[in-house]
């Protein structure tokens, strides 16, 4: 059986499975959530190995009939680029739900229940090659992020999951009239085909460009809103910070670790892949908003109190980041933006970690009430330190290799023609290490100000585990980048290629 | 034999001088916890950075005997995309050597006597971890072939930086807005980003332009396209984004405002990172660049005139200064302006030779410093000290060569350095500028006795009954004595023609280790290696010598035959306040930047934008949202004779529609 089917459907097995077990043990549905998640990482590194990064076209495809009469399929297969944020998600989900039993004490079956749909559902939206199917998976995550946030969320959850779910909405909305458009016009005024419609992701692709150019750039922004929305590009990310802030660990780990990179690949894959001219055109606009996102995503972290809400807004900056390596339209800056998306995934994720290993045992993320916690936790302080450089993009860490290569492509790039969007964006550099070092300095250094903070426990065999390894795959990007670019690489030059085509028509 | 790639002895001596400290700081940082044993991490430590100092000497005497000009290691490919290559590569050139064997010689010694300066400290591990952690940074730095791997080290000497200043992160430390060691250390590593922009943006320049990241390419095809490059924007525009970035690393104007903060570390750390080391690392990249900045004429007039701004703002600034360690920051400031100086008049070498001198008396001064504060209980206010020299002899006499080597009085080593730089920027520049390096020097004399004064000699100022001053141990005063020797006799090896002449005709052996490595800079800016003996280089030095050792007279009435105090009209003067407050600049950058950004951030960007403008219109959309449901809710009345109203109303419209359409 094809193993790309089998990584889809484990962790949707485990969902079902998890619902039999007695409601009562919740160990060993902890247990078992982990089993099932680790399974499929195990799976997904099949697909690793199996991965042949010299060919162009999808791999492990495999192709089941849905519905004729709209020719949609159950069409799936990957690519480098799929292939890189699948194993993201098969990696941090684990992850996720081995630091759940820390915080997790109602509803427990239900809870991993849904991380595993949730897990399911991120990874068909990765592999879908079918619009339709792409739209299924896109639009079922909202589902258990929303109970995930609206039950085991904080105090301000229903605010924070009505926004999310709001903001998802009204760019899902859009993007299936897109997609109604995009099939019916391919289908009907350019394959012929029998019922006038495709939703095949392959076939769209290779003849979207015979669409009139002003139809295109409609269609571009039809889909753009929504995965611009999930990236967030500023100024749609006010949804972020509630989402993340209000969201269990768990839950903003697979947000920021996971969730934004659906809107950087929808972009890649829908907008650069099917609509290159439009996506020239609207670049500099796009870049722009990339640029502010860095700059503003960085001023605000710097003015706020809680934690979790810095990291929030850290992500914004860190996002402009892939955003502009993508419509940078070099190999370099995609390249970037690609490893930026699993380094991102990496050290967000780990800040969480660690942000939520502290409120389990103090209930507080705002970094006033810690102060010189160095001296009663120093090992879980060296994994923060570690974490912190990696977000400010120290060279020799994961973090300095996706925004070194993104503000490069940004600045070389022969199609935006102009060196001030990666001037601008590199002073991002110096913000990034202006809010994390100021609130790992008030946060973990000086003296011990506050007497509660004295309960804190340093980290057990588990969260060492955790840190090690995140930290392991942070040092092993940062200094030997090129084991991880060459999976990206051929799918990288082919997208590039396809721009450079259109230039020169 | 010209250039030598990958050859196995060297590429093993290569990889055990660079990488034994990072083994070094592996084993401290991750074991010594539980080695709990401070002389075995001590000589793990100290041992690790010791052979790699045998080793570059080693190298630098074999490349020498052998005329070697360069050796090339090769480690492996960092990232390779199409013309895009980035190798983790090194390149020994006796540029690279000569700071290697600095930075790993004193560096050893500064190990050595922080066995005993930081004994029982409670981290005394993690101290030495990240000594070691510094060295391998810095030998990166230096070492590297190509400008990725040196931003690699960069970056990495100001994370070293960041942890050492940090160190003691709950001790207090005044400084503007520095309430903490750990503000210091944040206000470094924030400063030094502000730079590290720069060495970012003249990387993307230097792709663009040459399509590669290694120096000796680099250099080649602007040697090469010489005509078209030299003076052109691009050229322009490399050069100054780069001496950003060597603003920042080695505190000149107008970034130079982190580091008399940073003496908020431990005093080795300041002695060896702050002093010797890594502040030196923006003369290496100019060196290391040297073609790339002589092609740009402005460039090279910014740098003189910023390094020649410095050497007089951290020379007038340490006037004033009480705090011991304070006043040698501010002269480290002065010290790196004087070699910013010499690299704008293209007397490379002679910034370079200042940098190794300097590393002698300055890494002794902090030394010997550090050895007093240790005696005096922390006690680091000058005005506080007095009659040192009756207690601790060695420290006495250490810092009195010291202070005699950075004053320049002929024979010691500074004279020689400095009398060099004074020389170039002279002959290669103008009068004005010797005049105000000149007047650098002799402030540097001013406040160099003042401190001698006020610590050493005269009645002691500090409760003779609780406080015992004593002589530091021998872990201490020897690496003291052996830098003493050095401060003495280093400048020998760079003698000038107008000196030596009488015994070679190449006295300066310093100058011909490097002549070849600048020679192609020295031949873009049209300077000529001149042997010759102008009566005039006489009549200055002679100048020079007269007016600080009368400077020294004057100190010596003033601080020493007196008893010192500043009278209030003094300390009323603008000038005075200016001194004492490092010209303002700390309140200047958080009124007209700092404070504006943050309350633009709270009030403007997260107040308004986010939360009036953005959520406000999402509210206001979701308001109406509702208040339109609410409003067609009220149709649902339950009552049946209003739906059976509406449904005849919707029946007849119904009709009314099909009638118009079939009509």
């Amino acid at each position: 059986m094809n193993p790309l089917l089998i990584t889809l459907l484990i962790p949707i097995l485990g969902a079902t499975f998890i619902q039999l077990l007695p409601r009562d043990k919740p160990k060993i549905i902890h247990r078992s959530a982990l089993i099932f998640s680790v399974t499929a990482f195990l799976i997904s590194l099949v697909l690793l190995f199996g991965f042949k990064t010299n060919i162009e076209q999808y791999q492990y495809y495999a192709y089941y009939p849905w519905i004729s009469d709209l020719n949609a399929g159950f069409r799936i297969g990957i690519d480098g680029l799929s292939l890189m944020l699948v194993l993201l998600t098969t990696f941090i989900i684990p992850l996720a739900i081995w630091i759940s039993s820390d915080s997790i004490k109602v509803n427990i079956r239900q809870y991993y229940s849904l991380i595993l749909l949730l897990e399911f559902s991120i990874i068909g939206v990765f592999i879908s090659l079918d619009l339709l199917l792409f739209y299924v998976f896109w639009e079922l995550i909202l589902i258990p992020m929303y109970f995930i946030i609206g039950i085991w969320g904080g105090k301000n959850k229903i605010y924070a999951t009505v926004k999310f779910f709001i903001y998802t909405m009204v760019g899902s909305l859009i993007m299936i009239i897109g997609i109604i458009w995009l099939g019916h016009y391919v289908g009907t005024y350019i394959i012929h085909n029998s019922v006038g419609f495709t939703t095949s992701l392959v076939e769209i692709q290779r003849y979207a460009n015979q669409i009139p150019i002003n139809i295109q750039n409609i269609l571009f922004w039809m889909f753009a809103i929504s995965f611009l929305i999930k990236v967030p590009i500023f100024p749609l990310h006010t949804w972020l910070p509630d989402a993340h802030t209000e969201a269990p660990t768990a839950g903003s780990v697979i947000l920021a670790g996971i969730l934004l990179k659906m809107g950087t690949y929808g972009l890649i894959r829908f907008n650069l892949g099917i609509l290159p001219q439009a996506s020239l055109a609207f670049a500099p606009f796009i870049v722009s908003l990339g640029v502010v996102g860095i700059i503003y995503g960085g001023l605000l972290a710097m003015v706020q109190k809680d934690m979790k809400r810095l990291v929030a807004y850290s992500s914004v900056a860190h996002m402009g980041f892939i955003i502009i390596g993508i419509f940078s339209f070099t190999v370099i800056g995609m390249q970037g933006a690609i490893i930026q998306m699993i380094n991102h995934g990496l050290s967000t994720g780990m800040l969480f970690i660690a942000v939520g290993f502290l409120y389990d045992q103090r209930h507080t993320r705002l970094t006033e009430d810690y102060g010189g916690i160095a001296r009663l936790i120093p090992r879980f302080s060296v994994f923060f330190g570690l974490a912190v450089f990696a977000s400010i993009g120290l060279p020799g860490l994961n973090g300095f290799v996706g925004e070194f290569m993104a503000l490069y492509g940004t600045f070389s790039s022969p199609f935006l023609n102009n060196h001030t969007y990666a001037i601008v964006a590199s002073l991002g550099v110096i913000i990034a290490a202006v809010y994390l070092l100021v609130m790992y300095k008030k946060a973990f250094f000086g003296k011990i100000t506050n007497p509660d903070n004295n309960i804190l426990k340093d980290i057990n065999l588990k969260y060492g585990i955790i840190f090690v390894i995140i930290t392991f795959f942070m040092f092993w990007i940062g200094l030997f980048p090129s084991h991880f670019l060459k999976f990206s690489e051929t799918t990288t030059n082919k997208y590039i290629n396809n721009i450079e085509l259109i230039i020169d028509k | 034999m010209d250039n030598i790639e990958n050859n196995a002895i060297f590429f093993n001596l290569t990889i055990i001088i660079i990488f034994l400290p990072l083994l070094g700081f592996i084993i401290n940082g991750i074991f010594g916890k539980k080695i709990n044993n401070e002389k075995i991490i001590g000589i793990i430590g100290t041992s690790t950075v010791s052979i790699s100092f045998f080793a570059s000497l080693y190298l630098f005497i074999y490349t020498n005997t052998y005329h070697i000009p360069r050796i090339v290691v090769n480690l492996y490919k960092w990232l390779n995309i199409g013309d895009f290559q980035i190798n983790v590569s090194y390149q020994i050139d006796n540029l690279s050597l000569i700071f290697m064997m600095v930075i790993t010689g004193v560096g050893a010694l500064i190990h050595i006597y922080s066995i005993s300066y930081m004994h029982k400290d409670r981290s005394f591990y993690r101290f030495f971890a990240y000594l070691n952690l510094f060295i391998f940074m810095m030998l990166n730095l230096v070492a590297s072939s190509n400008l990725l791997l040196t931003f690699f080290g960069w970056e990495g000497v100001g994370l070293s930086s960041y942890l050492l200043i940090g160190f003691w992160y709950d001790r207090e430390f005044k400084g503007y807005n520095i309430k903490l060691t750990k503000d210091a250390a944040n206000k470094a590593y924030i400063v030094n980003r502000i730079g590290d922009f720069g060495f970012l943006i003249a990387v993307f320049l230097i792709f663009t332009v040459f399509k590669t990241f290694e120096y000796s390419n680099i250099a080649q095809q602007a040697i090469d396209n010489k005509a078209l490059y030299q003076n052109s924007t691009n050229a322009l525009l490399i050069s100054l984004f780069m001496f950003l970035a060597c603003t920042g690393k080695s505190a000149q104007l107008p970034l130079s405002v982190w580091l008399p903060d940073a003496m908020a570390g431990p005093t080795p750390v300041s002695a060896l990172i702050h002093a010797a080391t890594m502040v030196t690392a923006g003369i290496f990249l100019v060196a290391r660049n040297s073609v790339l900045f002589a092609m740009s004429d402005v460039t090279m007039g910014i740098v003189t005139i910023i390094g020649i701004l410095t050497a007089l703002y951290g020379a007038f600034s340490a006037i004033t200064q009480t705090d011991i360690k304070k006043v040698l920051a501010f002269s480290t400031v002065s010290q790196l302006g004087f070699m910013f100086a010499a690299l704008g008049m293209g007397a490379y070498s002679a910034a370079v030779f200042h940098v190794v001198t300097h590393a002698f008396f300055k890494g002794l001064l902090f030394l010997a410093a550090g050895s007093v504060i240790h005696s005096m209980h922390d006690e680091q206010d000058i005005l506080k000290m007095g009659n040192l020299k009756k207690y601790m002899p060695v420290t006495f006499i250490t810092f009195l060569m010291g202070t005699l080597a950075i004053s320049g009085i002929p024979l010691f080593s500074g004279f020689f350095s400095k009398d060099e730089i004074l020389w170039n920027v002279y002959s290669n520049g103008n009068v004005l500028y010797w005049l105000f390096l000149l007047i650098a020097s002799l402030t540097t004399a001013l406040y160099m006795f003042r401190m001698l004064y006020l610590v050493f000699f005269g009645k002691e100022k500090f409760n003779t009954a609780e406080v015992h001053p004593h002589e530091s141990p021998r872990l201490m005063t020897i690496p003291l004595s052996i830098l003493a020797v050095l401060s003495v006799i280093g400048g020998f090896i760079g003698i000038p023609y107008s000196l030596g002449f009488w015994f070679s005709k190449h006295p300066n052996l310093f100058d011909g280790a490097l002549f070849k490595i600048f020679s192609d800079a020295r031949a873009v800016l049209l300077l000529e290696n001149h042997n010759s003996i102008e009566p005039i280089e006489y009549v200055l030095m002679t100048i020079t010598v007269i007016l600080i050792i009368s400077i020294i007279i004057i100190a010596r009435k003033f601080y020493l035959k007196r008893e010192y105090s500043i009278s209030k009209k003094l300390a009323d003067s603008t000038i005075y306040k200016l001194s004492l407050n490092k010209f303002y600049l700390d309140n200047i950058y958080y009124t007209i930047i700092v404070n504006p950004l943050i309350w633009v951030s709270d009030k403007v960007f997260k107040n308004i934008v986010d939360n009036i403008m953005i959520d406000g219109l999402i509210h206001t959309i979701s308001q109406k949202t509702i208040d339109l449901g609410l409003s067609i809710r009220k149709i649902q009345t339950g009552k049946i004779k209003d739906y059976i109203y509406s449904l005849t109303f919707g029946v007849i419209l119904i009709l009314v529609i099909v009638i118009i359409a079939f009509l």
